[in-house]
């Protein structure tokens, strides 16, 4: 669609500028405002420059969480996107049974975070959740609570269980769009599944994939509730996640310089990538449109 | 053209060829919503066992069938108004974030506007902010503004990522409807906030309900912003749980009743938008 130049719109705009102003931009300015800065109580704040940067970006703890972090994006986006395509693929196309699997898909997504915490929680201890029971009687030892690799397991699955049918509901509504007569087209050739998959759906789903992967990355990312109400972060520091990192310096030690200095950091980070994302995704929307 | 390509397709011939497909379909389908459900099955089971049972024998399903659990909640203030104050700050949320997400996004999906695309962006980067950034500076500015432990805060406080969610939705949508609408009313003389109200938003109607049900759901899910901005007054069902169970240790049947009734608001709401739950989460763009 032709858009019009029209530099009034910005009236619309206003009241949502103003609303994100003071719920974004005032705090974030806070935050700005103790990384630069160094207290010794009393709210008497003097100048530090770029000491609590330096010190962050030097720091081994936060190295260790920002390594954690990305290794754990990264093992989920790499299970989550395959298997959620692979589940789209599977599901029936339409009929009673295409809104019975889409409402039970979309269900672990309206459970708040907590909960699903919980729910693992439970579920995965030895003497009354289900499958820690069942791995025990079946000779696995399996305990998410002292052991690291377990409790590693426990949280990739949480997320996968979790968000997996977000990647699928996306994909879903992706191979919804393509024609049919793409698909008999195909037959015509006689085209393998593989080269239908490869050759039509897979382009088909592009876009929605992008978003899928985009949104998956951001929230795991930021992730702070779920592993924090399965492990705290432990057993030791094993499942501190960049989130669980950043609240136990804010607010449980009260290290406000370099807990803001770190906030910065962190954001620019999400940012930075997000942006690749969001660059890639708007060149992709006007391909499509010419 | 379709005639000839439909029957040709719809014969005989591929029925055979597709059965097979559809019951390995149903085997990887019913494994995965089995995988999905059974956790949530088990907190259920745990919802309606006592205590004793819960830590006793382990046992498929519940031998006592008891409710007490459930009547613990609904009949303790402390806990049902957990859920009635996290229903209210949703509810406040969702009517704000939708109320100011509608013009905006009518302006980006109609004008080309200086620095369009980068408030466009600003926007989109506020739903990437880590909510732990935020937690601490948005204690201090609403205790500073004397907000702290009200339903309103926590609302505002969630607009930061509803807000833009909001509009990025609404825009999808607005982009579906052809502009000689817009232009046919005001030839008819229709003012633009009577067009707006009357004829736009009702061709709309679903891009509101899906933009409201996104709203709703990541408001209801969130819970370290609406613990941090909370205390006694407008404490969420969510914080409502974490201390008890930090607090009593051991009330397993409870927890799980309360679990499974925080599961229930977002079961009966996806019903109705089905359909358009992967377009949302799209953000309008499928």
């Amino acid at each position: 669609m032709e858009k019009t130049t029209n530099h009034k719109a910005w009236f619309l705009v206003l009241p949502v500028l103003f609303l994100v102003a003071f719920s974004a931009v005032i705090p974030l300015m806070t935050v700005v405002n103790y990384s630069i800065q160094d207290t010794f109580g009393n709210n008497k704040f003097f100048w530090a420059g770029l000491e609590w940067f330096s010190e962050t970006l030097a720091s081994e703890r936060i190295h260790d969480a920002l390594g954690r972090q990305i290794l754990f994006s990264a093992i989920i986006l790499a299970i989550e996107v395959p298997l959620g395509i692979f589940i789209a693929l599977n599901m029936p196309k339409k009929g009673i049974w295409a809104s019975v699997c889409l409402i039970l898909m979309a269900l672990p997504l309206l459970i708040p975070f907590n909960v699903v915490g919980t729910i693992w929680q439970i579920f995965g201890r030895v003497d009354i959740g289900l499958l820690g029971h069942t791995l025990e009687k079946i000779g696995i030892d399996y305990n998410y609570t002292s052991d690291a690799v377990d409790a590693w397991i426990t949280v990739v699955v949480m997320d996968v269980w979790h968000w997996t049918s977000l990647v699928a509901l996306l994909s879903y509504a992706g191979l919804q769009s393509i024609p049919e007569a793409y698909y008999q087209a195909a037959k015509i050739d006689q085209a393998s599944r593989w080269s239908v998959f490869r050759f039509i759906e897979l382009p088909k789903m592009q876009g929605v994939l992008l978003i899928a992967i985009l949104l998956r990355f951001m929230d795991s990312f930021m992730i702070y509730t779920e592993p924090f109400v399965v492990t705290g972060g432990g057993p030791g520091n094993s499942t501190t996640f960049l989130s669980i990192d950043l609240v136990k310096m804010a607010i449980g030690q009260f290290d406000l310089g370099p807990a803001a200095a770190f906030s910065i950091i962190y954001f620019l980070v999400i940012l930075l990538v997000s942006w690749v994302f969001y660059t890639v995704m708007t060149n992709l929307d006007k391909r499509e449109r010419v | 053209m379709t005639d000839a390509t439909l029957a040709q397709g719809g014969s005989g011939k591929s029925k055979g060829f597709a059965l097979p497909a559809i019951n390995s379909s149903a085997i990887v389908m019913t494994l995965y919503l089995v995988f999905l459900l059974l956790p949530i099955y088990w907190l259920v089971n745990m919802s309606l066992k006592t205590n004793t049972e819960i830590l006793g024998a382990f046992s498929l399903w519940p031998r006592n069938l008891t409710f007490d659990n459930y009547r613990v909640i609904l009949t303790d203030p402390s806990w049902y108004m957990g859920y009635v104050n996290s229903l209210i700050y949703v509810v406040q949320n969702t009517v704000i974030s939708i109320s100011v997400a509608l013009p905006a996004a009518y302006a980006f999906s109609r004008y080309n506007f200086m620095g369009d695309k980068h408030l466009f962006f600003w926007l989109l980067s506020n739903r990437m902010a880590p909510p732990a950034v935020f937690a601490l500076p948005f204690f201090q500015l609403y205790s500073s503004i004397g907000l702290f432990d009200t339903h309103i805060a926590v609302a505002l406080a969630h607009c930061l990522f509803n807000v833009p969610l909001a509009v990025w939705i609404l825009e999808g949508f607005m982009r579906g409807v052809p502009r000689e609408i817009d232009e046919t009313a005001y030839i008819d003389g229709y003012s633009f906030p009577r067009f707006f109200v009357k004829i736009f938003m009702p061709l709309i109607a679903s891009g509101i309900g899906v933009a409201a049900f996104f709203c709703f759901m990541f408001s209801w899910v969130e819970l370290l912003l609406s613990r941090t901005l909370t205390s006694v007054d407008a404490k969420p069902i969510a914080a409502t749980m974490t201390r008890t169970v930090s607090a009593s240790g051991l009330d397993w049947g409870v927890l799980a009743a309360a679990g499974v009734l925080t599961i229930i608001p977002g079961a009966l709401v996806i019903y109705f938008v089905r359909n358009y739950i992967a377009k949302g989460f799209a953000l309008g763009r499928v």
